[in-house]
């Protein structure tokens, strides 16, 4: 029995006993959910169109390998795996770019790689910076935006890092 | 915008090199595979994210991010002293935290803006210090249930798709630590050269 066969059943679980304990509509708050999954996936899924498209063309123009084998120097110091490049171009400036390039990557190297998994790491541990300081400057108002982004790159930078690492320590290369 | 710089410059570089390395015949193809595979990737993934951002409504439902928000508190007062003294910005970052914790984006998003509009009072358009960290907190924030990512991999067939999340969790806690590290070293520097 693995660890994540557990959890799942269990946070159902956990969700419903919890739900029920505070006289919750758990059944219409499940549906309500799975209805804005929905319309995540309505939003996400015209930009995969767009930008897988894009990027099978890229790998299969040569143009991803020139760039990784480019960067690789750099990155291999880092620990960082250099097929992961565009994922790190894509990440700061949009999120379903990203998913886009990060789900290329896990079908092209397979979910459960060490590049694939670094991918999914990398997904879940940064955001998309420019986007996130455009909304929320944009609506306050502020116009000079001083240390903010190179502080949130470097809040990227170290995610990218760290993910490769993370990756390495838990499941080894 | 960046993102049309981004999608030309993929598509144009693509027919470049395709020409150069003589692989145009590959890249025609991969065109319209992917076009495909995004329909694909988009239906494999669509029942496990559903049932996931199911599951995490029912536990906002249940209060647990109102919860999670009085967690954080003692902790946003120390980070955003200035502002914490308005108890209706510390209410609104802590739901906006909490609720980034549980993925919630649409929740979480309203949420930032109002403190951050609340924050910008008489700034005169430049960002404070605490404006700074309020964003990097935003962008640098962990999430608990990774549940795009998850379905993501388990469209792809991965054995199992939640095995990354101490690995998401351990590579979020360094990014955030180091983003808010970077924001207070660099608005010391900035004060010390007035």
């Amino acid at each position: 029995m693995t660890l994540s066969a557990l959890i799942l059943p269990l946070l159902l679980a956990l969700a419903a006993i919890c739900g029920l304990g505070r006289r919750v509509d758990v059944y219409a708050a499940l549906t309500r959910g799975a209805e804005e999954g929905l319309t995540v996936l309505l939003r996400i899924i015209p930009a995969l169109v767009g930008l897988l498209t894009a990027v099978s063309m890229f790998r299969a123009s040569g143009a991803m390998e020139w760039l990784a084998a480019l960067c690789a120097p750099l990155l291999n110091r880092l620990g960082i795996p250099p097929e992961t490049v565009p994922l790190m171009l894509v990440r700061p400036v949009s999120g379903s770019g990203a998913l886009a390039v990060g789900s290329e990557l896990m079908s092209t190297y397979g979910p459960d790689s060490y590049i694939g998994r670094v991918a999914a790491v990398m997904l879940g541990s940064t955001e998309t910076t420019f986007y996130t300081v455009a909304v929320y400057f944009g609506a306050a108002g502020i116009h000079k935006s001083r240390h903010t982004i190179p502080a949130a790159l470097t809040a990227d930078l170290t995610g990218f890092i760290a993910s490769a690492l993370a990756v390495r320590l838990f499941f080894g290369t | 915008m960046a993102m049309t710089w981004v999608w030309s410059g993929m598509v144009v570089s693509s027919l470049v090199f395709g020409l150069l390395t003589g692989r145009l015949d590959a890249v025609a193809a991969a065109a319209l595979d992917g076009a495909g595979s995004a329909v694909q990737l988009g239906l494999a993934m669509a029942g496990v994210l559903c049932l996931w951002s199911g599951v995490m409504e029912v536990m906002n439902a249940c209060g647990l991010s109102s919860e999670l928000a009085r967690v954080f508190r003692p902790l946003l007062r120390r980070l955003l002293p200035r502002a914490s003294r308005d108890r209706e910005t510390l209410a609104a970052v802590s739901a906006n935290v909490s609720a980034n914790l549980l993925g919630l984006g649409n929740a979480a998003t309203p949420l930032g803006i109002q403190a951050a509009r609340r924050m910008a009072q008489g700034c005169g358009g430049i960002a404070s210090d605490e404006l700074c960290i309020l964003v990097v907190l935003n962008t640098a924030s962990i999430q608990l249930l990774p549940t795009t990512i998850a379905s993501v991999r388990s469209a792809m067939g991965s054995t199992a798709p939640f095995d990354i999340l101490p690995a998401i969790w351990f590579s979020s806690l360094l990014s955030l630590i180091a983003g808010l590290s970077a924001a207070k070293l660099l608005s010391l520097r900035k004060r010390a050269r007035p």
